[in-house]
């Protein structure tokens, strides 16, 4: 196996978990992590893709892994003072009890 | 060195994968939360292997610093830890297991099946002031984009999670949405 593949096996892997994390728990702030983990995911390919690709020097994909790095963490912001803002009205954060957003 | 790949490599992802996975499977929340931490330096790790020395430690600060904090903060707010009253797992967790299992076997068969048996290059000479020079020239664009959507969102998410005024002045003004 080659180093390339064995980072996209992981990066698949990590993936893979973060997903079945956001289908199958039922808490609103464990949902925000299995993003999380699928957001990160795709920055190890980034960053595989960039060290092992024919011209590391141009910084492409380190660029990329960087600006995702920081819409992810508005990504996290937001989510997490959403869920707060709903446990405020409702008192849960229970996605089955979830079902309205207007308050 | 196992199939070609070096020992701290087959550690690290291990323990990404084991944090991850922990973080899926615990009932806890805040455990979760600390296993996602885990995670996250697992991929730290993995940056500092591929060269990426910059995203390495944005990484660790980004991540571990501010968004597993924030994790625990809003876990801590909205029910705090212990065993939650209701289920872990939604009533439909067997398709969601099966549909992710079926996303990695198609990943990874993808990855095995396309990837030419390429050799490592020689680890790129890319040094902090390299990264600013191309932040403030080529790519100083998105930056601004970055920045000006990073003041949104944090600003959005106070005005969001900021609770309502029970002031009825207050109240008749943004009454528009009842």
């Amino acid at each position: 196996m080659t180093p390339l593949a064995a980072f996209l096996i992981v990066a698949a892997l990590v993936f893979a978990i973060g997903f079945a994390i956001s289908l199958t728990r039922r808490n609103a702030i464990l949902v925000l992590i299995g993003i999380e983990l699928m957001l990160n995911a795709a920055n190890l390919n980034l960053i595989a893709f960039w060290r092992f690709g024919p011209y590391p020097e141009a910084l492409t994909g380190m660029m990329f892994a960087i600006f995702s790095i920081a819409v992810a963490a508005a990504e996290a912001a937001v989510g997490l003072g959403l869920v707060i803002a709903y446990h405020r009205q409702s008192k849960t954060t229970d996605l089955d009890a979830m079902t309205r957003m207007k308050g | 060195m196992i199939f070609g790949l070096s020992i701290i490599f087959i550690l690290t992802s291990i323990l990404t994968v084991a944090g991850a996975l922990a973080a899926a499977l615990l009932k806890n929340l805040v455990h979760c939360a600390l296993s996602l931490t885990v995670t996250f330096a697992g991929l730290a790790l993995l940056y500092l292997q591929l060269d990426a020395q910059f995203a390495g430690f944005s990484q660790i600060l980004v991540y571990i610093g501010a968004v597993a904090i924030l994790v625990v903060f809003a876990i801590l707010l909205t029910r705090g830890s212990g065993i939650p009253e209701y289920r872990n797992f939604s009533t439909s967790w067997f398709a969601g297991l099966a549909i992710a299992a079926g996303i990695f076997a198609l990943l990874a068969w993808a990855v095995l099946k396309s990837l030419p048996t390429s050799v490592a290059s020689a680890a790129p000479q890319v040094t902090v002031q390299q990264i600013g020079l191309a932040l403030m020239s080529s790519y100083v664009l998105p930056l601004e984009i970055v920045a000006v959507l990073l003041t949104v969102a944090l600003i959005g998410a106070v005005i969001v999670a900021m609770p309502e005024s029970r002031d009825p002045k207050s109240n008749s003004t943004q009454g528009g949405a009842e």
